[in-house]
């Protein structure tokens, strides 16, 4: 009872006084404890849009010092790859850099969509659990530029003491090197492959119907229109359907009309004549051509189709070759044409899509950080690439290393297309901040064009939907 | 018991208001404070802080990467007339319907089949039940593979039968119902495992005395089981409606939401916004009135449940 009576006592002033003085004199305790405590590291608050100095930092260097890979031996830094055979390569020769450095590496693939959110996130709160990591140029490029989120290397690569003497800059293509630089003129990233699109072809289902591989896009289409043969399973074309991953479809067609889908001054040419004859090919092509339901394709689903001999064309990225010609996955081993993209009305464009490879701007471990990117695009990383047939290098050496040339697990024919499409890379989407969004927007209207809509009232639509999102994007 | 209670309801009335008594009361109550104080913590951590911050967020324009600036309520009045939005709830809604009624109607069937005395139950209970082991993603890729509609192993099925060929998730009219297809496959297992939970608890007199009274086996079921399995099955359903609402993974592997936005439910919406557009203010939005849906519908169904409860 008594226990009860006491539960149920009502607060008085007098218990109020004594609560509140109670927390004034843990508050005191806790400022006394905090100003007593030795200095440590605090957590910064996130600040997405305060971005760190874009200069890099001053290096201590003085006339006669040389370059040394041992000069940051016992750091050890954090490195995020994108999951891909390349990213197995480096993992595999991780031992090398850290023999040749002294520094110890901990590195991590992640896939491709969560990569890019880890590293969103990550940079927007102002502390990245990396020192390295790789940008989709395609996609983040210019969303990376704007946070100034990665390192600018310049002052890195003209130091002699920071870049290794053969590490050959000029060696790189001019369209990585392109990729690599923001419109500043700021290095952010050291390029480390590009992927053209090229178009698959079914040598076999040409061969039998007599079929010439196609130069231009109207003889691409006619060649679907011959070799389609529905009844047999036979299709004359595959390319993605499914939304977002489509619009770089239709996009490197538009290059064929030297038209890009929004231009370096921020125009949006989304729904003039050039973008609508290009969607009109995507349409027939996709609509008449290919495999019922196509609208849902994405790579795998066209891989798939095509490894099975279901399809005479394929038009996708370059990286497809070693499933093609693996005798476990495919059954058009060796029967496989790798051809440059036919050509438009007025130029002949691939459309290329890369990745580059930086070092976090929120790094503590800058140096050690520059020196694995350094290692990772060398010529030997890179010529390792071509021989595995993981990727296709940004660097010209590359395709003339004798000892990558004599064992690539591709073909000479493929190599041959990879050098041809190397010369008329073109991007392959804006470069853009909301290029994901754009991707999404017109991905729909162009799956809505294989379901029977019209190109022309699509893209108006798309772009009217567009327009206000890349307005805010530019302004902001 | 009437004398305890007794004892209860005095103090209540009678407590004398002594200050000195009082003041222990406080310091024991304050003792009592710090055992719950890590729940405390932890529910401030993970739960209040997180909705708040959402709140928060919901009333800002912010893109990762760009400026902050407050907007009110203007993402929510965007939000309702956003089209995409809402075609993407009424999907959701009908997606959650037939993902809830199909494996309510097969679990009770295959739980009434399990309840039955047959050889090799046991055995084929426990075959029943696997798919529920089964981890979303790698469902969704085997089901992707089976759908393929030129090399699909439905399609196959199908021919065997005389059945054209299907589109399946390929196809906006077919998407839907064959993405429930999976989900039904996959969750069955758990409406029949809590029915059948409910029939063996059930007693046996209402039996014993409608057999006595000639029902046939039809009419013990409905006037029977079925009422009082109800329940039983009442919890099923809200579980399944909760986790149909929040279905996302094996959408997102198999459809990414297409074709189109066919199959583009709220989650999938709302992570094209927070993820794929980096749109955080415009997502927290979508956010707080998708919680506001499901508290809705588990309120619904939780008053619903207790209607079936037996009394």
């Amino acid at each position: 009872m008594d226990h009860y009576r006491r539960l149920n006592k009502r607060v008085t002033r007098r218990d109020l006084l004594r609560l509140g003085a109670g927390v004034i004199g843990l508050a005191a305790v806790g400022s006394y404890s905090r100003a007593a405590a030795p200095a440590t590291p605090t957590v910064r608050p996130p600040e997405p849009t305060k971005a760190p100095p874009a200069t890099a930092p001053t290096v201590v260097s003085t006339p006669g010092d040389t370059f040394n890979w041992k000069r940051f031996k016992g750091q050890k830094i954090e490195v995020q790859l994108l999951k891909s055979p390349r990213g197995d390569l480096l993992q595999q020769h991780q031992k090398e850099f850290e023999e040749l450095t002294g520094v110890t590496v901990g590195s991590e693939q992640i896939p491709e969509q969560q990569l890019r959110q880890k590293q969103a996130i990550e940079f927007t709160s102002g502390s990245t659990t990396f020192d390295v990591t790789q940008e989709s140029w395609h996609v983040q490029k210019r969303l990376f530029g704007k946070g100034r989120w990665l390192l600018d290397v310049r002052g890195y690569l003209k130091d002699p003491t920071m870049t290794s003497p053969d590490y050959d800059w000029d060696d790189f293509s001019k369209a990585g090197l392109g990729y690599a630089t923001q419109a500043d003129g700021r290095i952010d990233t050291l390029p480390y492959n590009i992927d053209y699109w090229i178009l698959y072809w079914n040598q076999g289902l040409f061969q039998a119907k007599g079929v010439q591989f196609p130069k231009t896009l109207d003889e691409m289409v006619e060649a679907a229109k011959q070799l389609n043969d529905p009844g047999k399973g036979i299709f004359g074309f595959v390319a993605r359907g499914l939304k977002n991953a489509n619009t770089p479809v239709w996009y490197s067609m538009l290059l064929g009309w030297d038209v890009d889908g929004i231009d370096d001054k921020g125009e949006m040419h989304t729904d003039g004549p050039e973008a609508i004859a290009a969607a009109e090919i995507y349409k027939r092509l996709l609509k008449d051509y290919a495999p019922p339901g196509v609208s849902g394709f994405n790579w795998g689903e066209c891989q798939t189709t095509f490894s099975l001999g279901r399809a005479a064309m394929w038009f996708d990225g370059i990286g497809f070759s070693p499933p093609l010609e693996d005798p476990r996955k495919s059954k058009v081993v060796g029967k496989v044409g790798y051809g440059v993209p036919p050509a438009g009305p007025k130029k002949q464009h691939s459309g290329m899509f890369g990745v580059g490879m930086g070092v976090s701007a929120f790094s503590k471990k800058k140096e050690p950080a520059y020196f694995y990117c350094q290692w990772a695009t060398n010529k030997a990383n890179q010529a390792r690439m071509l021989a595995a047939g993981a990727g296709s290098p940004c660097r010209n050496s590359a395709y003339k290393d004798p000892q990558a040339l004599a064992k690539p697990k591709v073909s000479k024919e493929w190599v041959d297309c990879l050098l041809a499409s190397g010369k008329i890379g073109r991007p392959g989407l804006p470069v853009i901040i909301p290029v994901t969004e754009f991707r999404d927007v017109f991905g729909i209207a162009l799956t809505n064009m294989i379901e029977g809509a019209d190109p022309a009232a699509e893209l108006k639509r798309a772009t009217a939907e567009f327009r206000p999102v890349l307005e805010k994007s530019e302004r902001s | 018991m009437g004398r305890s209670t007794e004892q209860l309801r005095v103090p209540a009335v009678v407590m004398p208001r002594s200050r000195v008594i009082g003041g222990r009361a406080y310091a024991r109550r304050g003792k009592y404070v710090l055992f719950i104080m890590p729940a405390l913590i932890l529910v401030l951590a993970v739960i209040i802080f997180p909705w708040i911050f959402t709140v928060w967020m919901s009333v800002h324009d912010w893109d990762i990467g760009m400026e902050r600036s407050f907007l009110g309520l203007e993402n929510y009045t965007k939000l309702v007339q956003d089209q995409r939005f809402l075609e993407s709830t009424v999907r959701t809604l009908y997606y959650t319907a037939l993902a809830v009624v199909l494996p309510a109607i097969l679990g009770v069937l295959a739980a009434v089949i399990f309840h039955q005395d047959f050889p090799f139950r046991g055995l084929l209970r426990g075959i029943f039940i696997m798919p529920l082991m089964a981890t979303p993603v790698a469902i969704a890729l085997v089901w992707t593979m089976m759908f393929h509609p030129q090399l699909g192993v439905l399609n196959y099925l199908l021919s065997l039968v005389g059945i054209p060929p299907q589109l399946w998730v390929y196809s906006r009219d077919t998407v839907i119902p064959a993405l429930v297809l999976v989900d039904v496959w996959h969750w069955t297992p758990l409406v029949m495992i809590i029915v059948l939970g409910g029939l063996a608890a059930l007693p046996t007199e209402p039996y014993e005395s409608a057999l006595i009274d000639g029902a046939n086996q039809w009419q013990m079921f409905w006037h029977i089981t079925f009422p009082l399995v109800l329940p039983f099955l009442m919890v099923a359903v809200i579980i399944r409606t909760i986790d149909a609402l929040k279905a996302f993974d094996t959408i997102f592997v198999i459809t990414q939401g297409g074709p189109g936005t066919a199959s583009e439910t709220i989650n999938i919406y709302l992570y094209l916004q927070a993820f794929a557009f980096y749109k955080i203010g415009h997502a927290s939005a979508v956010v707080v009135v998708f919680f506001t849906i499901i508290v809705i519908f588990s309120l619904l169904l939780l008053y619903m449940r207790q209607k079936t409860i037996w009394t």
